[in-house]
């Protein structure tokens, strides 16, 4: 199959996949004991009330029908009225999902850089030097992000004083912003506003590490591991022969052609990452999907919880896609396949 | 003489897979935590729900003005950490052994079903993994304690219903290059039935990589429970568990770090422990990296 077939097998595959996540997202939601119109009525709210507040958000329906109306408003974008917030559920993922990415994009930069520097390391200087790392990323791979997060916050409190990084919060709301998009960093970044590049930067510090220290000892360990494998080749001894330095040809003939094995395996991670954020968005209280997407559940906001989880089950899609194409793009067997 | 070799070559195997030093510190770590779990009432020097308010934040022994009688301090209620840390190590260790048991049950039989199946069998339960794979695995445990309830029996309900997938995925890989192998084929020329073969040929060639799954599945699950009393939804607020308690910890960190932080080295160790033990059984039961 040739790699554009493949993508596009690939791509036909996920409104349906989407639509499943749907189908299941809103069954299970339905059958949820906690009633949401009880959540938001106060206690003296009389029986009428309460039927009209349910005919009004279409919860007097049966699940069908109510599935039929939401599905069918979905293609135009509607995502209906979170009960908890009274707001447009689009309206709210969009203002909230800029943060969520800004945060997983920051991440993954954290681990590309460390577990790549981390690999170089180790195939560099085998002998202590490696097995110090190899005994690092075991521990480090071992604990997941939600334990990272509360280690980072403890340590921000420990090294108060010395070292204030903020532990909640995505900006300082002291600071004075009139900011175009919710791609806060980005934006100001490119307007060249640094006290406020700043302070994001050391507001998204810490939770950002914390999503991306397990996924930092993957890409060390697995491009380390192709790393040495690359350095026993003839082309590297070739290499060496003509006299380069041993850091030129890590660099420049073993890191190519080791990287595909890594950029598959982050892909697969990067997934999980995304959705680490749903904790760690709440331990570091930064105001993104997955921050809102604790507070809807336990507010039973049904059209919200539906919102996310289908916005996150796109995120999971949209990425996986990318890990194809990189993957076709950097093999260049599958590229001329 | 070379029969007696071979006669005791499995006994110095299990030795030696015992003593290796992974297997060592993971089996003393949560053969104390499960010593605790089982003697809490006794271990405990307080009742894990007596409050003191006379006597709150009390630091741990190391710091200033920490009293002997609590050696862990006491929190913004004045009970005692030590009390609570071993009392939740009970929830813990209920949630770890039972959700990743069942998960592993439900999880294989399906696995077994597809690989061994293949056709229809193969693709339904292919594409339900699929679309399972494609939520965030910690939102559907939060959505379905939501859904199910508090208490005990509703995570491990959850741990379960999020994460069978994941020994569905690997044990139907693992049965589909079993199944060409020749022993089943020599299986089938011997008349052997479908289910014979699976339930007495295959199954036990997957036990090595079931324990191990197993192994890391409890460190998951640890973390998972945490996780929900973290956000508020495991079991009721007074009942004390490490995730409840981190959760109290983290709203008065500035005023007393070691509350977040003690239960935190509780889950940390626990899940170290837990994924040493896995590595070190992994190599010693993997013919491959053996050798």
């Amino acid at each position: 199959m040739s790699p554009l077939r493949y993508l596009l097998t690939r791509l036909a595959l996920a409104p349906p996949t989407l639509l499943g996540v749907a189908i299941i997202a809103f069954v299970v939601l339905r059958v949820v004991p906690g009633d949401p119109i009880a959540m938001m009525t106060p206690p003296g709210a009389t029986e009428a009330d309460v039927a009209r507040l349910r005919a009004l958000y279409g919860l007097d329906r049966d699940i069908l029908t109510q599935f039929a109306i939401w599905i069918g408003a979905v293609p135009q974008g509607d995502f209906g009225t979170s009960i908890s917030l009274r707001a447009d559920v689009l309206g709210l993922v969009a203002h909230a999902l800029p943060a969520t990415i800004e945060l997983c994009l920051m991440a993954i930069l954290i681990a590309i850089l460390a577990g790549g520097s981390l690999a170089v390391l180790g195939a560099w200087r085998r002998g202590a030097v490696e097995a110090a790392i190899d005994a690092a990323i075991a521990v480090v791979q071992a604990i997941p992000d939600f334990l990272w997060a509360l280690i980072l916050v403890l340590a921000a409190v420990l090294l108060a004083g010395t070292v204030d990084l903020p532990i909640s919060m995505r900006v300082d709301p002291r600071l004075e912003l009139d900011n175009a998009t919710r791609f806060l960093l980005a934006e100001h970044l490119l307007r060249g506003r640094f006290d406020v590049v700043a302070d994001l930067l050391a507001h998204i510090v810490l939770p950002a590490a914390a999503l991306a220290l397990p996924l930092t000892a993957v890409i060390a360990r697995v491009l380390k591991a192709s790393l040495v494998e690359a350095m026993a080749q003839d082309y590297v001894l070739m290499a060496r022969v003509k006299g380069h330095s041993r850091a030129a040809i890590i660099l420049g003939h073993a890191l190519r052609n080791a990287l595909v094995p890594t950029v598959t395996l982050t892909g697969v991670q990067f997934t999980f990452l995304v959705g680490g954020t749903v904790l760690v968005e709440k331990i570091f209280s930064y105001p993104g999907i997955g921050w809102l997407a604790i507070d809807a559940v336990i507010n039973r906001d049904l059209p919200l919880i539906q919102g996310l989880v289908l916005t996150f089950a796109a995120l999971f899609i949209l990425v996986n896609l990318l890990v194809d194409l990189s993957y076709a793009l950097l093999n260049p067997r599958l590229r001329h396949g | 003489m070379a029969e007696l070799a071979a006669a005791s070559r499995p006994r110095r195997r299990t030795a030696a897979l015992l003593l290796a030093p992974r297997v060592m510190f993971g089996s003393v770590v949560l053969a104390a935590l499960a010593a605790c779990a089982v003697a809490a009432p006794w271990l405990a020097p307080h009742d894990p729900l007596a409050q003191d308010l006379l006597y709150y934040f009390l630091p741990p022994f190391w710091s200033e003005g920490a009293d002997p009688l609590h050696p862990l301090g006491t929190d913004s209620l004045g009970r005692d950490i030590l009390s609570r840390l071993i009392h939740g190590a009970r929830a813990a260790t209920i949630v770890a052994v039972v959700a990743a048991s069942l998960a592993c049950l439900l999880g294989t039989a399906l696995g077994l079903a597809a690989g061994f199946l293949g056709g229809r069998v193969d693709m339904a339960i292919s594409r339900l993994v699929d679309i399972w794979m494609a939520f965030p695995p910690v939102l559907l445990s939060v959505v379905l304690v939501a859904v199910i309830g508090t208490g005990l029996a509703a995570v491990v309900v959850a741990i379960v219903i999020v994460d069978w997938t994941r020994f569905c995925r690997v044990v139907r890989a693992e049965v589909m290059v079993q199944r060409a192998q020749d022993y089943v084929a020599a299986a089938r020329t011997l008349g052997l039935s479908r289910f014979r073969i699976l339930a007495g040929e295959i199954l036990p060639n997957l036990v090595p990589l079931l324990i191990v799954l197993l192994t890391l599945e409890m460190g998951i699950a640890v973390v998972v429970e945490a996780i929900l009393s973290f956000v508020g939804l495991s079991v009721s607020t007074d009942a004390p568990t490490w995730g409840g308690m981190i959760a109290e910890g983290r709203t008065n960190v500035n005023q007393a770090w070691w509350l977040m932080a003690l239960p935190t080295a509780c889950i940390v160790v626990t899940v170290i422990a837990l994924n040493m033990l896995g590595d070190g059984l992994r190599r010693a039961l993997d013919p491959v990296l053996r050798r």
